[in-house]
């Protein structure tokens, strides 16, 4: 549903939900019978590559600069090293590497993009789903086929475009850029959801002489609410760890997002210590995964197309 | 900063209220039509600022870049396929295509097969256990580049032998006795882009798990019984019963890393710059656009891009279509 590779009835659930819906299935061992050891092995060693690398750099980034760069971090567990810990990293993170200035940049080129598109995207997708005009089919599978450009493809002309008319280095250079990048996507996945809408309640309405305007603003945006929820969340983490753009039409400097200012001030600079770097990345990373851990099921079914988008 | 903020705000609600305007005013001026003209005209009404948009941020830049791919650095004068067999007859660009290659052909396999693996093991486990560990494959899809470079470029770090190793993968070389290795910079056998390939696979499995997780969960219980009955051993399940139900998404997900993986810039700009042979075509173009300042080769690489994109495309709009066709 949410992708135009993704084979009919396989859409992605929240993966805390897909259990508790269905019948548990019988595994190896049998039914009902906790899972083989070798398996349950196999599960923690997987948990534990994925945890201990970011573990590593949490604990990092408490840590003092002398240790940090004397001493592997797993050291600060030997109780000699107890009591060492400090939360001067982030304060130096924050002040001296311009990181809070940056998590405003972030935040004021991510809002931005995230709302404005939402709307114009939601038209178009209610006039490619329920109404009908020549052409309409073939402009939809364009829409399909661009979902894919990646961004870059771009970057030259605009760079010169906005040299010529004065907005290069500005937020709104940004926000035109994901508002442009990120429509493709948001009409598909709001069009997509629209098909699933119960006919009747769009007949009807049409039967009481509701207008096409009243009809999308009464019954289909309010109707929509979760995709509109998926793409917002999808579309604020893309545009909040994006590299690459901020890179390109922003640069270091007073409008630097979170990720310019950490990879210039801190991944790219000799001397910072890796107890500073560490406690960058953990800022750059605790609104996206806050957002993440709150509304993984939104985050999900804008999955499969979100993660093709250029 | 507090005026940085308020700035946003007022951003958000003019953006979101100009919106609304816009479509109110082409409302009204669509009812002012005659009665036909106003149902033939009011969808391009409807449709017209998103496709402007797409128009002006995708399809217009799209085709001037091929134009720019022609011309010079400044793009101010055509210099045929200049800009072309320039690239492709330098070592360094080769080199960069070779290790693009080898992310191709490595990463989206192997984000399959690992999300296949993890899916697989963790269908077995309770509920609960299910529920955490595939969170926690999971949840490095929601943070960039450059925070995973914090906690990666850690993981690699590397000291020179004698003195204590800061990074966890030196630390376990160096306590089984060998010297400690500068992960980054060895080119042999493309080390280094095999372990920023890792990176990549961490930050990538969870989606891989979750969607084929969700398509092991359809598969009928009764084709699977049906299997047990006549004396089928567990592997000849997967491979004979569980396989070709899934294949069409193990198709999505790999189609899908591939097109991530075609146009990866981050990982690579974050951790190595590009440097001991780990440059991609996207960090290519970035050198290209800003240290050499060389608009005709950024383009010429996107373009070279394009057109390894443009089989991706076609199979996605098949998909589409079929898919549709289902509806």
């Amino acid at each position: 549903m949410t992708s135009p590779v993704q084979p009919a009835g396989t859409e992605a659930t929240d993966p805390r939900l897909n259990r508790a819906s269905r019948t548990r299935r019988p595994s190896v061992t049998g039914e009902g019978k906790p899972a083989h050891w070798s398996v349950r092995l196999a599960v923690l060693l997987v948990c534990f590559f994925w945890i201990v690398p970011a573990f590593g750099s949490l604990v990092t980034s408490f840590r003092t600069e002398s240790d940090a760069n004397a001493s592997g971090w797993w050291t600060a567990f030997n109780p000699a090293n107890w009591g060492s810990f400090t939360l001067g990293n982030y304060h130096d993170a924050i002040v001296n590497a311009g990181l809070g200035t940056a998590f405003i940049n972030s935040l004021a080129i991510a809002l931005p993009a995230t709302f404005i598109p939402i709307l114009i995207a939601a038209f178009a997708a209610y006039a490619f789903t329920f109404m009908q005009f020549p052409f309409r089919d073939t402009m939809f599978v364009i829409i399909v086929a661009l979902l894919i450009v990646p961004n870059f493809v771009a970057m030259v002309p605009l760079l010169q475009v906005y040299s010529n008319i004065g907005i290069g280095g500005t937020f709104l250079s940004v926000w035109l850029f994901h508002i442009g990048f990120g429509m493709s996507l948001a009409i598909f996945l709001f069009r997509n959801y629209m098909a699933t809408l119960p006919r009747e309640v769009i007949e009807s309405a049409k039967i009481d002489g509701a207008s096409h305007y009243a009809t999308f603003y009464r019954l289909i945006l309010p109707m929509s609410t979760p995709v509109l929820a998926s793409f917002a969340i999808f579309q604020f983490l893309w545009t909040w760890n994006d590299l690459l753009v901020a890179l390109v039409f922003i640069g270091p400097g007073d409008n630097a997002p979170m990720t310019v200012a950490v990879k210039n001030n801190l991944i790219g600079q000799q001397g910072q210590g890796w107890n500073i770097v560490a406690a960058g990345g953990i800022l750059t990373m605790i609104l996206p995964i806050i957002i993440f851990l709150a509304l993984q099921r939104f985050f999900v079914r804008g999955l499969t197309a979100g993660s093709v988008k250029g | 900063m507090v005026i940085k903020l308020l700035n946003t705000i007022l951003t958000v609600v003019a953006g979101v209220g100009a919106a609304l305007v816009l479509y109110w005013i082409l409302n009204k001026l669509a009812e002012l039509l005659p009665g036909r003209w106003e149902e033939r005209l009011k969808p391009y009404l409807y449709i017209l600022p998103a496709v402007a948009a797409i128009c002006l941020y995708v399809l217009y830049p799209g085709i001037q870049t091929i134009v720019y791919s022609f011309a010079n650095s400044q793009s101010t004068q055509f210099i045929g396929w200049g800009n072309y067999s320039k690239l492709l007859t330098s070592s360094g660009f080769q080199q960069t295509v070779v290790t693009t290659l080898v992310w191709i052909i490595i990463a989206p396999l192997a984000a399959v097969i690992l999300g296949l693996l993890v899916a697989t093991l963790v269908d077995r486990l309770s509920p609960s256990g299910e529920k955490t560990a595939k969170t926690i494959v999971f949840f490095p899809l929601a943070i960039s580049a450059v925070g995973a470079g914090t906690i990666w470029r850690l993981v690699y770090a590397y000291s020179p032998p004698g003195q204590p190793q800061i990074g966890i993968q030196n630390a376990i070389v160096t306590a089984f006795g060998f010297d400690p290795v500068a992960w980054l910079s060895v080119r042999t056998f493309y080390l280094n882009t095999l372990l920023l390939i890792v990176m990549f696979l961490w930050l990538n499995v969870g989606f891989s798990m979750v969607l084929l997780s969700s398509a092991i969960k359809g598969v009928p219980m009764d084709t699977m019984e049906a299997g047990r009955v006549d004396g089928a051993t567990e592997l000849q399940i997967f491979r004979r019963i569980v396989a070709p139900q899934i294949m069409p998404t193990v198709v999505t997900v790999y189609v899908t890393v591939l097109i991530g993986v075609m146009k990866l810039f981050d990982v690579v700009y974050v951790m190595t710059n590009g440097n001991f042979n780990t440059n991609v075509l996207a960090t290519e173009f970035f050198n290209q656009l800003f240290t050499n300042f060389n608009n005709g080769a950024a383009a010429a690489i996107v373009v070279i891009l394009m057109i390894a994109i443009i089989p991706v495309m076609i199979f996605q709009v098949r998909q589409f279509r079929l898919q549709e066709a289902n509806r």
